[in-house]
């Protein structure tokens, strides 16, 4: 197989949704056995593209073609009957199926009756886990399973349809470097097999890593392509955001003072009563950041909820500026001086139907002056609201506009000012920059380190290693609940916190 | 996937606990009721099938819908609207089996409005099924004529040969009238379906999952219509029976909250037909029962008391049981691509 034939060609894709030009005329060449990196910020367009290469969205205009010939894809069926594949961002599999079910569900093996022959099933994914050494258990339930794994099997999912162009959305955002680095090496196998492949990432040394092509998308459009041979890092970076960007945050070394935050001995169940934070026990003083590191889902949310009153403990104590709060409600723990940034800014940030001044007096709306007796104060509210929207250039048509029609990195600055500007002595920060631009970026590590030179007490858990690493001052990887090391950041690097936290071992 | 089959079985019994603890009460319970009568213990049997068959129907109509995520409370007024137009037909052409087949075929109309308005057009299902719940009682309530009757009588009961002279268990199950035995047939075929074959796999894909269906090339407005028609189909069954094989006649709203009571079996039985029957066997005896208690004079002096059973026991059933079952994932979300 030659290595220089197209696989696939699109010229000239336009879409257009309501009034914001998604892709416009973009052009997207993809080789045989090559990796094909296509890199751009959050609302590049990259989705776009590659949602419509899929058939899940209908381009405006535009060719597409595969192996030389234009198709037609109508729907997910057109593209998976031309051999393209698609890796979901979200997964799309049936958490309650077991593997085998899910990777052959949509052309099953059956016989004339439309009976499923579930044994042969099961021999056909063994056999494709083995040609590409992807391990799984064909009979576990997809939702038992980690995230690595589940996304071992959306790639099996389209091995099985004999996808010869594979697309993967954002892969790699919901893996731990281990498992990241095995993504990496499973896709240069699958190229060197003649499988062509587009890995759409923002994460820039992925790209250098892995890549034989890179093309960089802009506001709907591509600004251009390149190889890794003929870049760096902050080359591609002034490509995705147009200027160029600090990629590393600086910052003066801390100077902590008295402890604020005391979690002594914590435990917590989870929602479905396990033990999620198992003995925890740590200590933030004010002015420093503590960067809590690990896989998700090893106690980080139950941690955070607990401290901030979402959630009630076990046992243990956890202490603020010397009072216990493990009886006091959300409201006394904002009230004695502590502001939250939560994971999931739509569902807990945020109340996406009330306005943007609503939203950034949410913490304070029945106090003086926003409140009177009971009564709104709505020329204090605005007056307010367009003060904070300035300060914190908050992207909004109004303060009246509801905020679920703000974009994310504009949500997360909203969120910023309304949890920056009460007097706290204290931030918890979980995952503040997930899913949003660079220039956001930039700007909420710019805040995080600003609370902290003020003399904040800061508490950050982010499954983004780079940033608990360029932002820490003292650094704790979490495994099963429990802080396994605690060390100052100059003492950890990238390698040991991703072996501990995927390991929960020290050790090598 | 445990090694240790002991361990297994262990725990097939621990986790079934509350089932097996139940049908053993239940049991005793009969035999002490009719003091070790056979013909007392058969007659409770008995009309405990009978009770239990238009719920089970109307479970499987809710759970063929909600499997492929639609939530259907419009199983009452699918119902009502065959029961009446099955009699209708029936007492019109003097045939019962015409009769049954447009109960089937109204069922089927009435779930492709349920279809239509909910996954075509994309409205709230709960709406859509409160529609169909007051133009049914409207419609045959309007319609309603007094005096007509089924030429043919209504539906006879049929004896499997030997079988049905064994004693209790003949009388009960093989002694029926054909409605009966086609749901008695019905429940494993639906089971097999859901679980064994393609449409059964897509159907639950659709209701977990739909995004992921799509993905794979199934259409989910296909087979959400599917679903949805089919399940109307089986509410018309159930409807059909009330008026044709139950009865012999059409009563204003003669349902009497069975499609309701339907759906509690139907999450009871945890969206599964063999569930739901053991669910519905459990409520059909709650009605049995009443007869029981009459015969030996209890509590008489007040019988709203025995009429309350039923429905006690849907509470009970409900606030105990619901909380730990959970429903396909995507239910009562209209699904759109884009």
């Amino acid at each position: 197989m030659s290595l220089n034939t197209l696989a696939l060609e699109a010229t000239g894709i336009s879409k257009t949704f309501g009034s914001v030009k998604a892709n416009d005329q973009v052009n997207l060449e993809v080789k045989k056995g090559r990796i094909h990196a296509l890199l751009g910020e959050n609302g590049a367009g990259k989705s776009t593209l590659v949602n419509i290469l899929f058939g899940l969205y209908k381009a405006d205009s535009g060719i597409v073609k595969v192996d030389g010939e234009p198709v037609d894809l109508g729907r997910p069926k057109d593209a998976i009957d031309r051999g393209i594949g698609m890796v979901h961002q979200h997964f799309q599999l049936v958490p309650v199926l077991t593997v085998a079910e899910n990777i052959v569900l949509g052309n099953e093996p059956s016989n004339k009756a439309n009976v499923i022959d579930i044994e042969n099933a099961k021999e056909k994914v063994r056999e494709l886990a083995e040609k590409y050494q992807l391990d799984v258990d064909t009979e576990a339930i997809v939702e038992d399973l980690p995230v690595g794994t589940q996304q071992r099997v959306e790639i099996l999912r389209s091995l099985y349809r004999e996808a010869d162009i594979l697309i993967l959305d954002e892969p790699t955002a919901v893996l731990t470097p281990q498992e990241t680095d095995h993504l990496l090496q499973v896709l240069k196998k699958l190229a060197s097999q003649g499988v062509a492949i587009i890995f759409i990432t923002h994460k820039l040394r992925e790209v250098l890593e892995v890549a034989d092509e890179v093309t960089v998308m802009r506001n709907g459009q591509v600004v251009g392509s390149t190889t890794p041979a003929e870049t760096d890092e902050s080359g591609l970076a002034e490509m995705m955001v147009g200027r160029s960007v600090v990629l590393r945050v600086s910052k003066e070394t801390a100077s902590p003072d008295a402890t604020i935050l005391e979690v002594i001995n914590l435990c917590v169940q989870d929602d479905r009563e396990l033990m999620a934070v198992n003995d925890l026990s740590l200590k933030v003083r004010s002015g420093e950041i503590f960067g809590i590191a690990g896989v998700e889902g090893n106690g980080q949310r139950e941690l955070v909820e607990t401290i901030t009153g979402l959630r009630t403990a076990d046992t243990g104590e956890i202490l603020i500026g010397g009072t216990s709060i493990t009886e006091f409600s959300p409201r006394q723990i904002s009230e004695l001086g502590v502001a939250h940034i939560p994971e999931d800014r739509e569902k807990h940030g945020l109340i996406g139907a009330h306005s943007v001044a609503d939203n950034l007096i949410l913490n304070r709306y029945y106090e003086s002056p926003f409140s009177n007796r009971g009564i709104r104060q709505q020329k204090a509210i605005a007056h307010y609201a367009k003060e904070m929207v300035e300060k914190f250039d908050i992207r909004t048509p109004s303060i009246e506009t509801p905020s679920s029609s703000l974009s994310g990195g504009n949500k997360q600055k909203a969120i910023a000012a309304r949890e920056f500007s009460h007097n706290a002595q204290l931030l918890v920060a979980s995952q503040p920059t997930r899913g949003i631009d660079v220039g956001s970026i930039e700007f909420v590590h710019q805040q995080l380190i600003n609370q902290r030179d003020q003399g904040l007490a800061v508490l950050l858990v982010s499954a983004e290693l780079d940033e608990i690493l360029s932002l820490s001052d003292r650094i704790g990887v979490i495994y099963r609940g429990q802080l396994i090391v605690t060390a100052n950041a100059t003492d950890l690097d990238r390698n040991r916190i991703g072996r501990i936290m995927t390991t929960g071992s020290d050790s090598n | 996937m445990s090694a240790n089959p002991s361990k297994n079985i262990k725990q097939f019994f621990f986790s079934k606990r509350w089932w097996i603890l139940t049908t053993v009460l239940l049991v005793f319970f009969t035999l002490w009721t009719s003091e070790f009568q056979q013909a007392n213990t058969t007659s409770v049997l008995v009309s405990t099938l009978r009770h239990s068959t238009p719920l089970v129907l109307g479970a499987m109509c809710g759970l063929l819908c909600e499997r492929s995520g639609v939530i259907n409370i419009g199983i009452e007024g699918q119902m009502l609207m065959s029961a009446w137009g099955g009699f209708m037909v029936a007492s019109t052409s003097g045939s019962l089996l015409l009769g049954v087949f447009a109960g089937i075929g109204i069922g089927m109309m009435m779930g492709a409005v349920l279809a239509g308005i909910s996954v075509g057009l994309r409205g709230d299902q709960i709406i859509a099924g409160t529609v169909i719940n007051i133009a049914a009682l409207g419609i045959t309530s309007f319609f309603f004529s007094l005096g007509r009757t089924l030429p043919s009588g209504k539906a006879q009961v049929i004896k499997l040969g030997p079988l049905a002279d064994i004693p209790v268990a003949g009388r009960v199950l093989f002694s029926n009238k054909p409605i009966t035995f086609l749901t008695l047939l019905m429940i494993p075929t639906l089971w097999f379906l859901l679980f064994r074959t393609k449409w059964g796999l897509r159907t639950r894909a659709v209701g977990e999952h739909p995004s992921a269906a799509e993905t794979v090339g199934i259409s989910v407005i296909g087979m959400r219509y599917l679903n949805v028609i089919m399940g109307g189909g089986i509410a018309g069954l159930a409807g059909a029976y009330l008026s044709l094989e139950a009865v012999g006649s059409f009563e204003r709203v003669m349902t009497n909250g069975k499609g309701f009571v339907a759906l509690a079996v139907m999450i009871f039985g945890r969206w599964n037909p063999v569930g739901a029957w053991g669910a519905a066997l459990l409520f059909g005896y709650a009605s049995a029962i009443q007869t029981q208690f009459q015969f030996r004079d209890w509590l008489t002096d007040d019988p709203q008391f025995i009429g309350i059973i039923p429905f006690v026991v849907t509470i009970v059933v409900l606030a105990g049981f619901v909380g730990r079952a959970r429903p396909p994932a995507s239910i009562g979300q209209p699904y759109s691509r884009e």
